[in-house]
């Protein structure tokens, strides 16, 4: 088992490394299966089968899906790697890799000069870990339960704004109620040029900063526009 | 189980956790900055498991499953961020957000 360690330990880091420097988003995050599942074995040979476990169902299967399914809506491929392909030599990686050198560095100075110990003589078995959560820790898995659920509602508010547009642009402009936030709620967030609450025109100023990705607002609409925190005051 | 010593499972977590640093300061793409916060959250949550182990306690496994939540969370909060944020700049590069109230 111990020769187990070192493998799996050179794996994830192999692996994490490979995800760092790739392009292809898709090939980064299949790498980075590979280095969670490393990172479960160094798990399993330290004695926390539990936390393997979990490793292995909840961050290469449950966050990873995640981040696959993100990529596919996002329909990212050739043109975000154009994006980036400038950026990426390997001198851009030369002064945070120094950095981050002389950081492992110190660390590992500060490491070694602690005392030593061997380490995953016994295994900590998955009954000792639940016995702990429901009994010492259980104010923390109140509070964690809590952040999910606040998780859980934040996305699903980015998402309902993000679908009240799409509900926005299909229907006519008066037929979409003032408090689903009017047309195009997402891009108020980044500062889209906004019409003011009278009248028609949109603002100069927005527009111009933000660049060619913004689109105007429809001048048509008199429904004044509610917007819920990211009102432009130089409307 | 293995017989390893103590630090060279924080010798991993350094390592990884760095190397997660590097991908947040070198990549501009939102998905890779996301996932590069990742790789140190789960360093960190090795450390604190190596930890854990040395002493054959539970703590540091129950210490892991907190930080599994809060990427858990992180990660979802993220994403819809990165959904908005392609649908406002038509892209994923981090540098088209570079200033404050658009």
């Amino acid at each position: 088992m111990t020769v187990v360690f070192y493998i799996a330990g050179a794996i994830a880091l192999l692996s994490t490394l490979l995800v760092v420097t790739r392009r292809n988003t898709i090939h980064a995050l299949l790498y980075l299966v590979v280095s969670l599942l490393a990172v479960a074995v160094v798990f399993y040979t330290l004695g926390a089968p539990f936390v393997a476990a979990l490793e292995v169902i909840v961050y290469a299967g449950a966050i990873i899906v995640l981040f696959l399914f993100t990529v596919m809506l996002l329909n990212v491929g050739r043109e975000a790697e154009g994006d980036e392909s400038h950026r990426l030599r390997a001198a851009s990686f030369l002064g945070p890799g120094l950095l981050a050198a002389a950081l492992l560095a110190e660390l590992a100075v500060a490491i070694a000069s602690g005392p030593s110990a061997q380490v995953g003589a016994r295994a900590v078995a998955p009954r000792t870990v639940g016995i702990a959560l429901y009994g010492p820790y259980a104010i923390g898995v109140e509070l964690a339960s809590t952040l999910l659920l606040a998780a859980l509602i934040g996305a699903r508010h980015l998402g309902q704004r993000q679908r009240e547009q799409g509900f926005a642009d299909l229907a006519p402009a008066d037929a979409v109620a003032p408090a689903s936030g009017g047309p195009a709620p997402a891009l108020v967030a980044i500062g889209a040029p906004g019409r003011s609450p009278t009248g028609g025109a949109t603002s100069a100023t927005g527009g111009a900063t933000v660049g060619e990705a913004t689109p105007q607002a429809p001048h048509d609409t008199p429904a004044p526009r509610t917007t819920r925190f990211w009102r432009k005051d130089d409307d | 189980m293995a017989h390893v010593p103590f630090e060279y499972g924080l010798y991993l977590a350094a390592a990884l956790f760095l190397v997660g640093l590097v991908g947040v300061l070198v990549r501009r793409n939102l998905i890779f900055v996301l996932a590069s916060i990742e790789i140190m959250l789960n360093a960190s949550g090795l450390a604190f498991v190596v930890a854990g182990s040395r002493w054959g306690q539970p703590d540091g496994q129950v210490m892991f499953v907190f930080i599994l939540a809060m990427a858990a969370a992180e990660v979802a909060v993220g994403l819809a961020l990165a959904l908005l944020f392609r649908r406002a700049f038509g892209s994923l590069d981090i540098d088209k957000a570079d200033r404050m109230r658009g």
